[in-house]
């Protein structure tokens, strides 16, 4: 099977730094991918690099389409890029303030996806919202409330909905539970697991916490340094880990 | 100790020649050897019990023959229908094919998911293992039953439930899906006497239907009434460096 993602040598320098170096691996349809490493990793430009909200200085990312054919991302038009980005594609950001439109109602942030693939009828494009609504457990009645009235957690859940309303097959997520509370932490990652699973998503999830990227992923890569120090089935990497960096990594964690 | 089974096909797990260190890096890059020249055949309708002191590797190869843990040497083949797959060499993808389909493990301990109840749980390990929705309510709630769940704790995520209760959902949801191969670390441990009982019931029913069961029991008794073989682990240490 021909992988639905496809990243070779993605490479980004920052003045002298190398924030990403040679970064390769591939995706398959409902594989999940956890990027980890500490901060200044380059995990997150890794994510911007594939996402194409950065330019890369070498590399390539290739997506099989819709139609079954794959495009090398660089040859498709602004106008192409971005309808891709608007229905075949997630992206859920640590920061919901960048994710959502904060002055636009909570339906409005999921129906803005809708009608970017061409839905134009008003109680379709509601009744749906609602029901991408129930399904992230944010009550009917606050679907004309803007999130700057929501919780953190709401807020990610709203972001969630909003991504996934046109049935994307890949999603990006950057530390999407982090900064929330523990108890709302495992309500996201339960209700993220469920649909990735129930969904059969595709995801590369950049986290800085172990504990999600075993919950979630399939496999992981570790990254330091701008590079991949280490990659594979994520409970062998996380129970018998080979490379110095990630004997540290998985050490420095307090056992719950 | 058990009969063992009177034809012998072809063996669906097989260790060759495999070793296992651990390199510490923390510790200035120690090379911990904990086996070496682990030979051994599970074979359909076999339950091959591993014996040995505390810290011996037992546990060190089940994790292998599950793809937990990687091997430094030799070849772990699994009988995948009609291929044989290394899980020495093979690709993460195929890791993880090979335990929806062919290998299943009872751990010691549950890993609990948050917010999802117990029998959810057993049913979604079996859905997973290939059972119809239907089949694996069915059977999901049969095991609990079997393994004397009470039912007001079913619908409960595990999280709060004791340690006894906890194994028995977790045995459930290793045992619910047909898999041929199955690997078993210590599940009796924190189990009273009636339900293990129960567990080396379901055992034995594993074992009749052909299953290749490769385990750690330290329980005499429930070695006794399962094992069609102990293998002594601390025969894999003749070729380690002293």
């Amino acid at each position: 099977m021909e992988p639905l993602l496809s990243v070779a040598g993605l490479t980004k320098r920052y003045g002298g730094r190398l924030a990403c170096d040679g970064i390769g691996f591939t995706l398959d349809p409902g594989e999940v991918l956890a990027v980890v490493g500490e901060s200044g990793s380059g995990k997150s430009t890794l994510l911007s690099l594939i996402a194409g909200e950065v330019a890369a200085d070498a590399g390539s990312v290739a997506y099989r389409m819709r139609d079954g054919a794959t495009r090398d991302l660089d040859t498709l038009s602004l106008v192409e890029r971005r309808a891709l980005m608007r229905t075949d594609w997630g992206f859920v950001r640590q920061d919901a303030t960048q994710g959502l439109r904060m002055a636009v109602s909570a339906g409005g942030n999921v129906g803005e996806r809708l009608m970017g693939v061409g839905d134009r009828h008003y109680g379709r494009i509601r009744a749906t919202a609602l029901d991408w609504l129930a399904r992230v457990e944010i009550a009917a009645d606050r679907i004309d409330d803007p999130p700057t009235r929501f919780s953190g957690g709401m807020r990610q859940r709203l972001q969630i909905a909003r991504n996934l309303v046109t049935a994307p097959r890949l999603v990006l997520m950057d530390e999407p539970t982090s900064g929330l509370d523990v108890s709302v932490q495992a309500r996201l990652l339960d209700m993220i697991r469920g649909l990735v699973a129930e969904l059969g998503l595709a995801v590369i999830i950049v986290t800085h916490d172990l504990a999600v990227a075993r919950l979630l992923s399939h496999r992981v890569l570790v990254m330091r340094a701008g590079r991949v120090i280490e990659t594979g089935l994520t409970d062998q990497v996380l129970d018998d880990p080979q490379a110095a960096y990630t004997q540290l990594l998985v050490s420095s964690v307090l056992a719950a | 100790m058990t009969p063992a089974p009177s034809s012998s096909p072809l063996p669906l797990l097989v260790f060759e020649d495999v070793a296992k260190s651990f390199t510490l890096h923390l510790r200035g890059g120690a090379v911990l050897p904990v086996i070496a020249g682990a030979t051994l055949a599970v074979h359909p309708g076999e339950c091959v019990v591993l014996g040995g002191a505390s810290g011996a590797g037992k546990s060190s190869l089940l994790k292998m023959a599950y793809g937990n843990y990687r091997c430094a040497a030799g070849a772990i083949r699994v009988r995948d229908g009609d291929r044989s797959v290394d899980l020495a060499t093979a690709a993460p993808r195929e890791i993880l094919g090979l335990r929806r389909t062919t290998l299943a493990y009872v751990s010691q301990f549950l890993r609990v998911i948050p917010r999802v109840g117990a029998r959810a749980v057993v049913e979604a390990a079996g859905i997973e293992g290939g059972l119809a929705p239907a089949a694996a309510r069915t059977r999901a709630a049969d095991l609990l039953a079997r393994l004397n769940l009470p039912k007001r704790l079913w619908a409960l995520p595990p999280a709060t439930f004791s340690g006894g209760e906890q194994q028995r959902v977790n045995i459930a949801r290793g045992l619910i899906a047909d898999r041929p191969i199955l690997l078993m670390d210590e599940p009796t441990a924190s189990l009273d006497a009636q339900n293990r009982a129960v567990v080396v019931d379901l055992i034995a029913e594993k074992r009749a239907a052909g299953t290749a069961i490769l385990g750690i029991f330290h329980d005499a008794d429930v070695r006794q009434a399962v094992a069609t073989r102990i293998v002594d682990v601390s025969a894999f240490h003749g070729a380690l460096a002293a």
